[in-house]
């Protein structure tokens, strides 16, 4: 079993453009918009997400044999839930202010729509190694939208990057000032339409016939 | 699909939520004493701030040790009560009738050597809590310093109380008028007059917000009155 076969580096690479969780399949939208507001948050949420989609995946393809099919949304559930609170109650102890700042968001990481989706559609009916990657390339593909979202809601909307002013203080001299829409949960929708728009006139096979 | 027995589904499911139980118990166990030094340090950054300390996560507990020289509580006739001020957990006293409640009061010393007391706050914001420490110096009138935060007040509007701007407008404001009647300090919507000792500017736009801080003043310290009363030096 090598490592990176091409059909398993496919597994890492789609989710980033064609198969993309945010902005192809419109999963994970809430908390896209909820903790954007800032980099850093944007950042663990990213990661977080994807520590739950790479181990619930891995996990449950591992019993994917064993589970009862009546009851598998249920060990799917499970699974999630203890991947979460493991990883909140790790953000409590090592970082504490993001974890403040993520607030509901992490616990609510059971309910989003990615990870069941994932668990559903590719972990029940794939081999451990594989369902492990494609929970990295899932988890890496909504860190992406994130962090891209984040970084022009801070820079306009904070004037600043991981915390760090950019903006130069000569600018709010002369009468800039930082766009307040940025930093409501409006903004980042109209962001995320505005990249599945320059996504779609890229790849024109994503667009919808009608 | 393989078919499972009723028999293999009830065993499954039981071992599956014995073994995740014992899994999260443990990490939860271990992660504790992290997680705990965490509030308190943040606890402690508070105060710190609140007799305008600036900390940061590692010197927090150094500087609290400094600056924080004694503590104690009482209860809301300002007699000294048995008990550890920094163990207090407001929200369950709050929740608690007014006569049974214990209250902590921090003594800073600060630098120049004058005393600064601090006194904690807790109350309902728009959307979930709202909570902060407020400091007066030893005329137990005059604010020194104040620091507020919130859970989730609107981002931009009622958020910005744990702003610095804020905050700053009470310091050097009175809780009493004429040394005897108790008004805390009003937080106006349209802005206050410029010489109000008693009243600083609302938030545009964060009127509950704004409202809420001020109701949460006034119940908070208003506990403290007969202590103010009786150690206040002129």
């Amino acid at each position: 079993m090598s490592i990176f076969t091409s059909k398993n580096f496919k597994l890492l690479s789609n989710p980033l453009n064609l198969e993309n969780p945010v902005t192809v399949q419109i999963l994970g939208i809430c908390s896209a918009l909820a903790v954007t507001t800032k980099l850093k948050p944007a950042i663990v949420m990213g990661l977080s997400v994807m520590v739950v989609t790479a181990f619930s995946n891995l996990v449950i393809s591992a019993m994917r044999n064993t589970i009862p099919p009546r009851i598998r949304i249920i060990v799917q559930l499970v699974v999630v839930a203890s991947m979460v609170i493991l990883v909140d109650q790790l953000l409590r102890a090592f970082v504490y202010d993001v974890s403040k700042q993520l607030s509901v968001y992490v616990g609510l990481i059971i309910t989003n729509c990615i990870i069941m989706g994932r668990l559903e559609a590719f972990a029940m009916g794939n081999k451990p190694w594989p369902s492990f990657i494609d929970g990295i390339g899932n988890g890496i593909g909504y860190a992406l939208i994130l962090i891209v979202v984040a970084f022009i809601r801070e820079l306009f909307g904070s004037g600043a990057i991981l915390g760090y002013q950019v903006v130069p203080q000569s600018f709010y001299d002369a009468g800039y000032i930082n766009n307040g829409m940025m930093i409501m949960p409006t903004m980042a929708l109209v962001l995320v339409g505005v990249i599945i728009w320059i996504q779609r006139s890229f790849n024109k096979e994503l667009i919808e016939k009608d | 699909m393989k078919n499972f027995s009723n028999n293999y589904t009830f065993i499954f499911s039981t071992i599956m939520v014995v073994v995740v139980a014992l899994l999260l118990s443990l990490a939860a166990m271990q992660l504790k004493p992290f997680q705990d030094k965490n509030i308190e340090v943040e606890k402690k950054q508070n105060i710190l701030a609140s007799i305008r300390i600036k900390s940061t996560v590692k010197n927090a507990v150094d500087l609290y040790s400094k600056y924080i020289t004694d503590s104690y509580v009482i209860n809301n006739k300002g007699e000294k009560q048995e008990g550890v001020a920094f163990d207090v957990d407001l929200k369950k006293e709050l929740g608690k009738p007014a006569s049974e409640r214990v209250l902590p009061v921090f003594i800073g010393t600060l630098d120049n050597k004058t005393m600064a007391y601090v006194m904690p706050l807790r109350g309902k914001g728009l959307w979930g809590p709202i909570w902060g420490y407020i400091s007066l110096q030893p005329d137990l009138n005059t604010v020194y310093g104040a620091i507020f935060d919130h859970q989730g007040e609107t981002p931009g509007l009622g958020a910005e109380i744990s702003t610095e701007w804020f905050q700053k407008p009470f310091f050097g404001k009175k809780i009493f008028k004429d040394s005897t009647e108790f008004v805390s300090v009003k937080v106006l919507k349209g802005g206050a007059k410029k010489d109000d000792p008693h009243a600083v500017d609302a938030i545009s736009g964060g009127t509950i917000t704004s409202k809420a801080l001020e109701a949460m003043l006034d119940s908070c310290l208003v506990q403290y009155k007969p202590y103010f009363i009786k150690n206040r030096h002129q």
